[in-house]
């Protein structure tokens, strides 16, 4: 049985102006996957994440979401931002429904079908809440609902709980494990953090070179349901030392390059 | 501290105000056309009461309204459209923000001549006033939207139209609210002048009449319903902002402001 690819790059190049960022760059994502990417910060993460949503356009190469060929992307992958970046003016029901209401489904409708999804977030209570007044943990998970109703398939986060403390993190990350099960969808995440990368992920992507050529891809070999405990276990620890070590060799490689470049 | 005690503290600054202006009328015998005391201007308010309620104020209640209302419509109208086209946009913006260095005053004896010593003269001036810290608030808040709003409102695939209504439009609330705040109180300003350079009604003319005859009484408390109208116009501007931008209403609305400052 063939794996549907939810997520497809295949030699794809792209450079702002001069500054080549991917080059004949593939990437595939199977459907209901979690892949974490991981890699230096200024590498291009984020410029990847804007070709898979259709903010950017590869110079060549393709791009298929879903199994086709998609050149006009926008509107077809949720996306959950580094910043929360709700409206400060809508309330946590109205922000939640601002991607059905984009589709055009009428604002008493999109609103009922938040309220309905709201319990699963624990935040029935703040449906008339503003953004203001919620938590750091509490404003990443509207951000979460708003990017799940936008009905697409495939989620990116971009560094999702980066700006939360510690404690919340770890509470976030085991609840979005449980969100990714329950849901059922493929997720793409940016991270800085390996411990948070290999605990969620299916798949570690390593992103790393100027340009990005060939990812490493590291499969995670924990078995699911997972929880914080797997922390502790040898095959955990073994593959963090390996990313650290990539990384720490990357790092060294690029300084390199810049002190002979310069 | 709380609402009501600042409130307290407002009033006996204001009653110490009055009690030491008093004070200083009496002890020194000031006479009157030059500077009446607070309870002369009290009386002199209660004994002209009708005519300057029911004739002045309300033809500079009227002047004001109505140039405020035109100046909002049309100064928003040109903010819309100098964020819809860059061209109009590289036309215009130039002018306005240079317009904020003209004495305005300066020019209002020409509006005057161009628009009649009538109501539509009046209104003329108010616009002039008014006309710009709207314009530049307006487009200002739809300018200072975050680009990374725009972006994630891309990737649900909204459409030009909807980011306008959705994002650009309610974001762009506050900072058109503060300018209007400004321009609220200088469109009193404007009705005032506008009726110095020539008017048979309204509190303008009324105080510059009262001042001709010495009647500094009059002058006075011509001058303290023209304060009062401005304070009542500023604190309906603001009830009218805090139905538009609920954020404004809620706990942390505070950091927004100290940002806002700090820009």
């Amino acid at each position: 049985m063939a794996v549907l690819e939810k997520i497809f790059f295949s030699g794809v190049d792209f450079a702002y102006g001069d500054r080549q960022i991917l080059s004949s760059f593939d990437l595939r994502v199977a459907e209901g996957e979690f892949v974490s990417l991981i890699g230096p910060s200024g590498i291009g993460k984020s410029t990847l994440f804007q070709l898979i949503t259709g903010l950017l356009q590869p110079a060549s190469g393709q791009i298929r979401l879903n199994g086709q060929e998609a050149r006009q992307r926008l509107g077809r992958v949720g996306y959950m931002p580094q910043r929360d970046l709700l409206m400060p003016w809508r309330t946590v029901a109205e922000n939640a429904s601002l991607p059905l209401e984009i589709q055009g489904v009428p604002v008493r409708e999109a609103l009922a079908r938040v309220r309905k999804e709201l319990p699963r977030y624990g935040l029935a209570e703040w449906a008339d809440a503003y953004p203001g007044q919620l938590s750091g943990g509490m404003r990443q998970r509207v951000s979460f609902l708003r990017a799940v109703l936008s009905g697409a398939e495939i989620l990116l986060l971009d560094e999702p709980f980066a700006a939360l403390d510690g404690i919340t993190r770890m509470e976030m990350q085991e609840w979005l494990m449980q969100m990714w099960q329950q849901t059922g969808k493929t997720m793409l995440m940016i991270t800085h953090d390996i411990d948070e990368a290999i605990l969620l992920a299916d798949r570690v992507v390593l992103l790393t070179g100027s340009p990005i050529t060939r990812p490493v891809e590291l499969p995670v070999p924990l078995s699911r349901p997972r929880g914080s405990a797997c922390r502790n276990q040898p095959e955990f620890l073994a593959l963090r030392e390996h990313i650290w070590e990539q990384l720490r060799l990357a790092r060294q490689d690029r300084a390199r390059r810049e002190w002979h470049a310069g | 501290m709380s609402r009501t005690r600042k409130g307290l503290w407002f009033l006996g600054s204001l009653l110490l105000l009055f009690a030491a202006w008093e004070a200083v009328c009496r002890l020194f015998s000031i006479p009157p056309f030059i500077l009446p005391p607070p309870s002369g201007v009290l009386v002199s308010l209660w004994k002209l009461r009708e005519t300057l309620i029911a004739v002045h104020l309300w033809a500079t209640l009227k002047e004001v309204g109505i140039g405020l209302a035109l100046s909002v419509a049309f100064a928003v109208a040109l903010a819309f459209a100098m964020h819809a086209s860059r061209s109009i946009q590289r036309l215009v913006y130039p002018y306005i923000v240079l317009s904020q260095t003209i004495p305005i005053i300066a020019l209002s004896p020409v509006f005057i001549l161009w628009f009649g010593y009538d109501l539509t003269g009046k209104i003329a001036v108010t616009i002039l006033f008014t006309f710009f810290p709207i314009v530049v608030s307006a487009y200002d808040g739809l300018r200072s939207v975050d680009q990374e709003m725009v972006n994630l409102l891309r990737t649900m695939g909204a459409n030009r139209r909807q980011i306008f209504l959705k994002l650009e439009l309610p974001a762009s609330l506050p900072h058109f609210f503060s300018g209007l705040r400004v321009a609220a109180t200088y469109s009193i300003s404007g009705a005032t002048i506008g009726e110095w350079l020539g008017a048979s009604e309204g509190l303008g003319y009324f105080g510059r009449r009262a001042s001709g005859n010495f009647q500094a009484d009059a002058l006075f408390a011509s001058v303290l319903v023209l304060s009062l109208m401005g304070l009542f116009l500023f604190w309906l501007v603001g009830r009218i902002q805090q139905r538009f931008t609920p954020q404004e209403r809620v706990g942390r609305s505070r950091e927004q402001h100290k940002g806002d400052a700090a820009r």
